[in-house]
């Protein structure tokens, strides 16, 4: 063993819960995910954590290190120092639903109300084309692990709980940008329906998601700047409207 | 510490029992409070250059903060491109400096930027101060109502702000003249113009909303071949555009105090020839 590691595990359900003092060895090379497995076998028996690929793809095991937002399995102890304290707690926008492990079904209702990509009518299945370079743009969003850092870092819901019902969240923004510049998406309306109905216009771009995701998405250059400024395209710029009306554009709108 | 019970943010029903607002042991606080200082400085510098009305103008020179010089208040000699359009006024026995006739523009667009938004909702605002810190306001609306819907309006004083980069650089160019006016001459004075007007012109070009106007508006790059290209040098710069945003701030506050110690007489501006 390399090194012996001081933790505070968060324990507790929705009702209560509290912090609790742990002392573990560590090899180096470990991870936090690793520790938090030894402290599992062999002091916490019923310790609950989520977990699955240990390798930073599935994005099961989010949690906060520190009070940062992060994957266990992507945290190597040794970014710690050796007399530090890490502290681990469960991700704190989502309600508890034992120990590190919290409910995360919000993100699964707003994924339900994208409206999903509707394709050209007159393109039978297996005839769309598409050149690399119309799609290269959104397949940076197709990375997304679903780890859901990004929901839980945004404050427009960690800090406010009642925007949770206006609000979309980062994630779903990248999904959103991914369809709007989908070259083959017909589905009208999206640009208005991302501001109106998923609340872009409460993201103030701080850019807290793509600080913490994992996968480096650049989701407020990418996406999110992109899309408000498409929906300023069709709502807030008269020049733009003015233009549509006058060449009666009949792209999507 | 007893645990918050305002019942919002992180500590809402359901959510992880926990008294501190953030348990973040690095030095979060620190990024936050350089760009409080930073930018407050040049506010204040801006604000006193602003109001002095004067010390702008050193033939071939004239302060960026001066530039186009719209009144008929403005030092003989210095360049207004488009006529004196706003004549001389006073309010309360003083005159308004030409400087606050024209700041305005360069302001919206900086205030409006996509990134001096994070800069200054972070710093500022507190909004958050920093991500996983929990910010101090109860309620939050972002971007969707009055006066910050206004934040939609970014591509007008993007607009606004090519046209002052090319008054700048007129002025730039305008400063391979000597004290006389004749031309074929170079100075610190033309270099400390040319920085200035080339830093401009990175920072609007790196702009998410040039990168939006220039092909990012598009669903389809392969009919549109140059645009995509465009997009393409733009996507580059914008990486880079918060260092651009910081750099041109620095460069025209920079630009300003030279040509005003050369103004006021405090030092000579140096020719190469």
């Amino acid at each position: 063993m390399a090194r012996t590691l001081k933790l505070r595990i968060w324990r507790g359900s929705d009702q209560d819960g509290a912090l609790q003092d742990v002392t573990v060895e560590a090899n180096s090379g470990e991870v936090v995910l690793d520790i938090i497995h030894r402290v599992q076998a062999t002091q916490m028996g019923d310790l609950a954590v989520r977990w699955n690929c240990k390798a930073g793809k599935c994005g099961s095991c989010s949690m906060e290190i520190n009070g940062k937002p992060r994957l266990a399995c992507m945290t190597q102890v040794s970014a710690y120092a050796e007399d530090e304290v890490i502290t681990i707690t469960p991700l704190r926008a989502f309600p508890v639903i034992k120990d590190l492990v919290t409910d995360v079904s919000f993100n699964y209702k707003k994924a339900l109300e994208v409206r999903a990509y509707e394709h050209p009518a007159d393109l039978a299945p297996g005839e769309a084309r598409m050149e690399q370079i119309d799609v290269e743009r959104s397949q940076e969003f197709r990375k997304c692990i679903e780890c859901f850092l990004c929901q839980n870092t945004c404050h427009v819901i960690r800090d406010h709980e009642e925007n949770k019902k206006s609000f979309a969240g980062p994630r779903f923004f990248i999904r959103l940008a991914e369809l709007d510049m989908h070259p083959l998406d017909t589905l009208r309306n999206r640009k208005q329906s991302a501001q109106e109905e998923h609340g872009l216009g409460m993201c103030n771009i701080t850019k807290c998601c793509t600080e913490v995701c994992p996968e480096h998405i650049r989701i407020t250059d990418n996406a999110i700047i992109p899309m408000k400024e498409r929906v300023v395209d069709v709502k807030y710029d008269p020049l733009r409207w003015l233009g549509s009306v006058i060449r009666k554009r009949e792209g999507i709108l | 510490m007893a645990i918050d019970t305002s019942g919002n943010g992180v500590f809402s029903e359901g959510r992880a029992k926990l008294s501190a607002r953030t348990l973040r042991t690095d030095k979060w606080w620190l990024q936050p409070l350089i760009t409080v200082i930073v930018l407050f400085s040049f506010i204040v510098y801006a604000t006193l250059r602003a109001f002095e009305n004067g010390k702008y103008f050193a033939q071939p020179l004239i302060s960026p903060f001066y530039s186009p010089c719209l009144s008929t208040d403005c030092v003989k000699g210095s360049p207004s491109f488009i006529g004196t359009i706003f004549g001389t006024y006073h309010i309360f026995g003083m005159t308004v400096s030409p400087s606050l006739f024209i700041l305005i523009f360069p302001l919206a667009f900086r205030m409006t930027c996509y990134y001096y938004r994070k800069a200054y909702y972070r710093s500022f605002w507190m909004s958050p101060p920093a991500c996983a810190v929990a910010e101090p306001h109860a309620k939050y609306t972002g971007e969707t109502r009055a006066p910050l819907i206004i934040q939609n309006g970014h591509r007008y004083a993007f607009y606004a702000g090519l046209v002052f980069n090319v008054f700048l650089t007129i002025d730039a160019i305008g400063a391979f003249r000597n004290e006389k006016g004749q031309w074929g001459h170079m100075s610190i004075g033309t270099l400390v113009l040319l920085a200035n007007a080339t830093f401009l012109w990175l920072y609007s070009m790196s702009c998410h909303t040039c990168r939006h106007t220039v092909g990012g508006r598009l669903r389809n790059f392969s009919k549109h071949p140059i645009r995509y290209k465009l997009w393409t040098w733009v996507s580059i710069l914008n990486h880079k555009h918060q260092n651009f945003a910081w750099i041109s701030l620095f460069g025209v506050a920079l630009a300003d105090l030279y040509v005003r110690q050369v103004s006021g007489g405090s030092i000579r501006n140096l020719y190469f020839f």
